[in-house]
């Protein structure tokens, strides 16, 4: 998705933003994250591609990172804007550890601190082009929320980024139960991951599952996905084509 | 306290170690009719004194709510007093509209110190003349501070503060321990019973004296006229006697007493204290 809208603001002696430009377009970008609540917390599930347009150039990206003790952030889109709000979140946590007084900040604290920040971004035409998933476990109870680049921001049992809300949610919709096991939950984050696979260009067969409940923050090592392409119809494509497509 | 050669100016030390102007702020807020707090592990309460300027007039606002589950009750200036509200007030509604979450009054209570300490360290300001007892919950259960003009805050179980206060402290000392455990309405119960030492002899009525309470579960609210007075009905209940004991102690506390009053009385007052 591009933007090109031509800006001159003039002069650089007189005008501070002269050669400055607000955000147009993403460069390095992540594709979807899939996350679920189950029995004990929040289940997370990102692969681990940062793309270049439509060349997937980075392999090793950890889109998924601990926020406090209590949060687990996510983030498709933008791979730079991710590292800045990393930055943001970062200086609030530690603010929020100087005081040292037993107060902390939890899950919901931090979701609508991101919205704010969203939104004020956008108002300002500069946007941060990330698509934010913020899970959590405080005092016993599970949050999940989402918050997209332009601030539109909402909680749900089970959100997905990307073409996550085209291909995973509709079999979220179907499956998810609130009183899933860590097992259950992971074999339908796979089955969400596996389909993602298949359909979306700019997803790898690398993904990690982060955990989040009570306890704290896990995230997993990476690993893949079993893949099945021995379909007949892939051993010769053309056997059936009859000239045209 | 003496009028001396290092009181002009705030930013001016006494060569013992002392800021006058701050000190001189501290009476002003022991001249304020009397405001106390107490809390248990979930509820707080605060409660005043009504004093009025003259029988015309209504009496000062002392209790002020900041946020559902903060509150504040002042002794002094009270304009300064209002003023300090507003900022809390402020600084509360902030951190809901960014984190939709309640700020915790242990950290507000810091931003106010911090706010009241620049003013005892800029030659061009005065300290603000005001105490504020703050009553609020965070994530650790209910809390009580007390906030002076020098800046410096502390948490207490229970605390009274203006004129007569210490009455109403020497009534807390004795049961505070009590207080951690109490229920809601022994809570109150006391409150309005500490009320009464300020008074010292003057009958307790509702229209006396104004209470708020504030809880786990129960937002910041003041008590109404009727459930106060059926509190002190409890406790009222045998007039005649207290009064007959009463009036003879009274008769010879008030040569005693007539002294004291004199010098806090409502002549040395400034109208602006209250």
């Amino acid at each position: 998705m591009t933007f090109t809208i031509p800006i001159d603001n003039g002069d650089a002696l007189k005008n501070a933003e002269a050669d400055s430009q607000r955000t147009l377009y993403p460069y390095v970008t992540g594709t979807s994250i899939v996350a679920i609540k189950y029995k004990d917390g929040v289940l997370m599930a990102s692969d681990m591609g940062g793309s270049y347009g439509s060349t997937l150039r980075y392999k090793n990206i950890e889109r998924m990172q601990a926020i406090g003790k209590h949060s687990l952030l996510g983030a498709s889109g933008e791979i730079s804007d991710f590292q800045e709000i990393l930055r943001y979140l970062d200086e609030l946590v530690l603010n929020d550890n100087m005081w040292d007084d037993g107060n902390s900040l939890g899950p919901k604290e931090v979701h609508n601190y991101l919205t704010r920040v969203m939104y004020n971004r956008r108002n300002k035409f500069n946007p941060l082009w990330n698509t934010l998933v913020l899970g959590g476990v405080k005092n016993g109870e599970s949050y999940l929320g989402m918050v997209s680049m332009i601030g539109v921001s909402f909680e749900d049992n089970h959100v997905a980024t990307g073409f996550g809300n085209h291909l995973a949610r509709p079999i979220l919709r179907d499956e998810w139960r609130a009183d899933l096991s860590f097992e259950e939950g992971v074999k339908l984050l796979e089955k969400c991951m596996r389909v993602l696979l298949y359909r979306d260009r700019s997803a790898i067969n690398k993904l990690q599952i982060a955990k989040i409940t009570e306890e704290g923050v896990t995230v997993s090592q990476p690993y893949s996905l079993k893949t099945f392409w021995e379909f007949s119809a892939f051993h010769n494509p053309t056997a059936g084509a009859q000239g045209s497509w | 306290m003496f009028r001396n050669q290092y009181d002009t100016d705030v930013t001016t030390w006494s060569p013992t170690g002392r800021l006058f102007q701050v000190e001189y702020a501290m009476e002003a807020v022991k001249q304020g009719s009397a405001a106390i707090g107490l809390r248990s592990r979930s509820h707080v309460v605060l409660a005043c004194v009504n004093k009025a300027q003259s029988e015309l007039s209504s009496h000062q606002r002392k209790i002020f709510k900041v946020d559902d589950h903060i509150g504040v009750a002042i002794a002094g200036l009270t304009a300064d007093g209002r003023v300090l509200s507003r900022y809390m007030r402020s600084e509360s509604i902030n951190h809901s509209f960014t984190y939709e979450s309640p700020l915790p009054v242990g950290r507000l209570v810091v931003r106010l110190a911090d706010k009241a300490q620049v003013c005892t360290q800029r030659s061009w300001k005065r300290p603000y003349g005001v105490g504020l007892l703050v009553g609020g919950l965070d994530e650790s259960g209910a809390h009580l501070y007390y906030n002076c003009p020098s800046g410096s805050y502390f948490e207490y179980q229970a605390f009274a503060i203006g004129s007569r206060s210490q009455a109403a402290k020497t009534y807390l000392e004795r049961r505070f321990e009590s207080f951690k455990e109490s229920s809601r309405e022994e809570l109150i119960n006391d409150a309005i019973l500490a009320i009464r030492e300020t008074l010292q002899g003057e009958t307790l009525k509702s229209s006396l004296c104004t209470v708020s309470v504030l809880g786990v579960d129960e937002p910041f609210h003041f008590l109404d006229q009727e459930s106060i007075q059926k509190v002190i009905d409890t406790f009222e209940v045998v007039p005649e006697e207290e009064e007959d004991a009463g009036e003879a102690d009274a008769a010879a506390a008030d040569g005693a007493a007539a002294a004291a009053p004199a010098e806090q009385g409502d002549q040395d007052v400034a109208p602006m204290e209250m």
